[in-house]
């Protein structure tokens, strides 16, 4: 739905796909924390549709005949001629800064539906092997910060009971010790627990599979570098740059599944890639590349100029493509209940230690 | 050394040979020349005050030490036959399971059933193997129905266990828990002990504990290694090794006292004992302290207090409370796990959150003071005491504590001389003992002179010769006119140092009056002493001692035929 937002500046289509967008959220995500989070997307595009209008009004606003308003001109020197500083404001900027704005918006908004949809532990599960240990440590990671934020609540509450008598500019270092030695402790318990079950283990491979493996892997990246930089590059003939990235992509992958024979893991209960999730994905390609074919056949519709106030078109094929977004809202598996049991202690977790609170 | 145990040859499961271990940048070594042999299927009590190597003696046995903390490691361990010099944590991850102190901090997944498949993940067992594992530790724990509930969610007790599932899953033979009952209420402690003492009759598995209170787990103990302080170990049958220990649990120290012998372990068997000791002496007044109703004047009032956690506010930790503390008294605070102890001490104090209800200190509310002022009011003493903590050296903390409260220079540094001995001015707060750090976070909250002195849970981790202490100075600071208040699970400590208790559970009051009125009133709540010597309220040791002694003369003034 990105790729599809990022071909156009049509402000009925943009508001669209953020209705289909909002709609998959709303019926399909789970009431985890990481779901959460999706309200401070909307507030971040919000900010970003704001900005870009007021930067505009106040900079270059002259553009057009519909005078909405007129500010005070401020003179600058001159340096700085290119610029104005007020003056004129006239619907069409106001109007362009708005749907550039809104792209950006949507954009952001797509990734944030996205962040909010997936749970990000499954999706580090579902890494190739190769990639494990970085996929183990960033986990990991995702899992201390709402421990900091607990531990550093537990600190200032603690803080209170000594007076809070300490200077201003004392306030940092006296959170952030406890803080840090805390989750440093917390860390290390972590780590010996998953030595202790087991992490860690490498099957025995030869020196020379390794070093093939990384040869591979380097020479792989090296090849897709040369090839890119000849796709871009007029100069090189079309089939040699196209077989360099075919060669460094097939060298990377070999490379990867090479080293990925050293970690011997099973998976308990992957998750299951059936009929559902190729439909969610055809929808999510189909609606990308109908709006690629829209905006190839008929740009003036997708793309209006800026410079013209006038209600915006809606071509058929656009339409259709960005509809079919919201169907994952029906086609997806609906999200599967955790148990509402919320005790004592994870709600005043909030606001108390949560070992043993009583 | 090894005491009227023979010495398992090649059966012996776990065995250390001449071990020794130093930490690196240590004065002293922490273990030295330990010869050990734990035979399979047996469950062994280490026992030993705290810094004494507990720790590391369990994680010798699984290769954390040295592989994992540093030190150098002398002499053999060897565990199934494997030699933890050769072998890493992760390779005997199939051999030998950990569950540590803190079982959150030791999660790896979000969910039970996850959590449970993890190491099998690791050690690449069989997707169907993994399947069927899983569930067969569901039902041998009991926690089949919250297999796909959160971690977070779930109380102390149910975590504990899906710790210790999550380590039994690749089927090890060996068990080693560090303290898994010291954050648990007494309930859910049973639970855990009964879930290990099963894996060791049904299942064969040697299980290793470390633990501070032994009243509990003495009696399923086939044996116990005392660790001295010193780096040596001794070890044999509990009745032989604990005979004459301060560390002895209360059963066994009643034994020596009365004179019984082979010492009794349980409760079952001391009772069997007891009737001639009961029918001899004469049941104490119900007042433990002899102090009921001789408390002093009302020094804080508390009504209707209601506190509500949650985003919506929607779970209610606190119902309504009213609370009267009278000058001169210890009071006990009990109830299991999230109950509301520490949200009602949160909400005495000022600094937690109180959505309706009065407090009333000497004509004021602690909440609406400046927090500075109110820590001359009311001093908490929070679960976790680094939370207070956070210069680097003991010296600089009394300094700013003295400084906070305009006291006088030294004054915290003489609190804490008093409350314990022998600590270097030099180190840092958070290499000190579990001990230690209390009397620091203590001392530091005292000097603030205030007359309501409330404690956290302060007795976890604590062991027994820091609790004697600790006790000693609750009673001194109520002789001193001050109220104090202590949450805590461990009965046997509110039986020795508490004039009154008061039972919450739900957010409510559910008892209140002296101490051995409601400690002897439940069979959860109750003493050891209290358990054999029912239904006469006795309730610590030091009250039978007292008893005979009196008893003993009038013996003797009887009349000769």
């Amino acid at each position: 739905m990105a790729a599809a937002a990022s071909r156009t500046t049509n402000l009925l289509l943009l508001g669209l796909i953020l209705a289909v967008v909002s709609l998959v959220v709303a019926a399909r995500r789970g009431a985890a924390p990481w779901a959460r989070g999706f309200k401070y997307y909307l507030w971040m595009a919000l900010f970003v549709v704001g900005l870009r209008v007021v930067f505009r009004v106040l900079l270059d606003a002259g553009v057009g005949t519909t005078v909405l308003f007129t500010l005070p001109e401020v003179p600058l020197p001159e340096v700085a001629a290119g610029i104005r500083l007020g003056g004129v404001v006239t619907a069409e900027a106001v109007l362009s800064a708005v749907r550039e704005g809104m792209r950006l918006a949507t954009l952001i908004i797509c990734v944030g539906a996205a962040n909010a949809l997936a749970n990000p532990k499954r999706l580090l599960a579902a890494v190739p092997p190769a990639l494990h240990e970085v996929a183990v440590a960033v986990t990991v990671g995702l899992s201390v910060a709402p421990q900091l934020v607990e531990s550093a609540q537990r600190v200032h509450r603690a803080r209170r009971l000594r007076g809070e008598s300490g200077r201003r500019r004392h306030v940092l270092r006296d959170v952030l010790v406890p803080v840090a030695s805390d989750a440093l402790d917390r860390s290390l318990m972590l780590a010996a627990s998953m030595s202790s079950r087991g992490h860690g283990r490498l099957a025995g491979q030869g020196r020379a599979a390794r070093r093939g493996a990384v040869a591979l892997v380097l020479g792989g990246m090296l090849a897709l570098c040369a090839g890119a930089y000849a796709w871009l590059d007029a100069t090189v003939s079309r089939p040699v740059a196209m077989a360099a990235l075919v060669a460094g992509t097939a060298a990377g992958v070999a490379g990867m599944v090479l080293s990925g024979r050293r970690v011997v893991r099973t998976r308990y209960r992957p998750d299951p890639w059936a009929a559902e999730e190729w439909a969610v994905a055809a929808c999510g390609v189909l609606a990308a590349t109908g709006m690629f074919l829209a905006s190839s056949r008929d740009p003036l519709a997708l793309d209006p100029s800026p410079n013209v106030l006038a209600w915006p078109q809606l071509p058929l094929v656009a339409l259709v493509s960005v509809l079919l977004g919201a169907l994952p809202a029906v086609l997806a598996p609906p999200v599967q209940p955790r148990d509402a049991h919320r005790s004592v202690r994870a709600a005043a977790g909030s606001t108390a230690p949560e070992v043993g609170v009583s | 050394m090894s005491i009227g145990m023979p010495d398992d040859g090649p059966g012996a499961a776990i065995r250390f040979e001449r071990v020794g271990h130093t930490y690196p940048g240590a004065h002293a070594p922490t273990l030295a020349g330990v010869d050990l042999a734990i035979p399979e299927g047996e469950l062994c009590v280490v026992v030993g005050p705290t810094g004494s190597g507990k720790s590391t003696l369990l994680g010798a046995i699984n290769g954390l030490v040295p592989h994992f903390t540093g030190g150098t490691l002398r002499g053999r361990v060897t565990v199934e036959g494997r030699d933890t010099a050769v072998h890493r944590p992760h390779d005997l991850a199939e051999v030998v399971g950990v569950v540590g102190q803190d079982p959150l901090a030791g999660f790896v997944t979000d969910v039970v059933e996850d959590e449970l498949a993890y190491a099998m993940e690791q050690l690449a067992v069989p997707p169907a193997a993994m399947r069927k594992r899983v569930e067969e530790t569901l039902d041998l724990l009991g926690i089949a129905e919250l297999r796909r509930r959160a971690l977070v969610d779930l109380s102390g007790g149910q975590q504990q266990r899906v710790a210790i599932g999550a380590a039994l899953t690749p089927q090890p033979r060996v068990l080693v828990l560090d303290e898994p009952t010291s954050a648990l209420d007494p309930n859910a402690a049973e639970e855990v002990l009964a879930a290990i003492t099963r894996l060791v009759h049904d299942l064969g598995v040697t299980v290793v504990v470390a633990e501070h209170r032994l009243e509990r787990v003495v009696q399923y103990a086939d044996r116990v290694v005392a660790l001295d302080g010193r780096g040596s170990v001794l070890s044999g049958p509990p009745g032989e090794v604990l005979a004459g220990s301060p560390l002895a649990p209360p059963v066994m120290a009643l034994a020596e006292v009365a004179g019984w012998s082979p010492p009794p372990l349980s409760v079952r068997d001391a009772r069997r004992l007891a009737a001639p000791l009961r029918n001899r002496l004469t049941p104490p007044a119900v007042h433990a302290h002899g102090e009921s109703g001789s408390g002093g004047p009302v020094l804080l009032s508390a009504r209707g207090i209601t506190v509500r956690h949650g985003h919506a506010g929607e779970v209610l930790a606190v119902r309504d409370v009213d609370m009267d503390l009278l000058a001169g008294r210890v009071v006990a605070l009990m109830g299991r796990n999230g109950s509301g102890k520490s949200s009602l001490l949160w909400a005495l104090q000022g600094s937690g959150t109180r959505h309706s209800g009065t407090v009333q200190l000497q004509g004021a509310d602690p909440a609406s003071m400046p927090r500075s002022k109110a820590r001359h009011a009311v001093a908490l003493v929070p679960q976790s005491p680094t939370d207070l903590l956070y210069l680097t050296t003991v010296d600089g903390e009394c300094e700013r504590a003295d400084l906070e409260c305009g006291a006088r220079p030294g004054t915290t540094r003489a609190w804490l001389d008093r409350l314990v001995d022998g600590i270097d001015g030099t180190s840092n707060p958070r290499d000190l003992s579990e001990g230690q750090r209390l009397a620091l976070a203590l001392s530091v909250q005292l000097v603030g002179r205030a007359p309501v002195v409330l404690l956290d849970e302060p007795t976890r981790g604590l062991d027994h010769s820091a609790k004697e202490r600790l006790g000693g100075e609750l009673r001194t600071l109520a002789a001193q006119g001050r109220s104090v208040v202590v949450a805590t699970h461990d009965v046997e400590f509110v039986a020795c140092w508490a004039d009154e208790v008061t039972v919450m559970a739900e957010g409510e009051v559910v008892a209140h009056g002296p101490t051995a009125e409601v400690i002897t009133a439940s069979a959860a709540f109750a003493p050891q002493v209290a358990r054999i010597m029912h239904p006469e309220p006795w309730l610590t040791v030091q009250q039978v001692t007292d008893a005979l002694a009196m008893s003993q003369p009038k013996s003797l003034r009887d009349p000769e035929p």
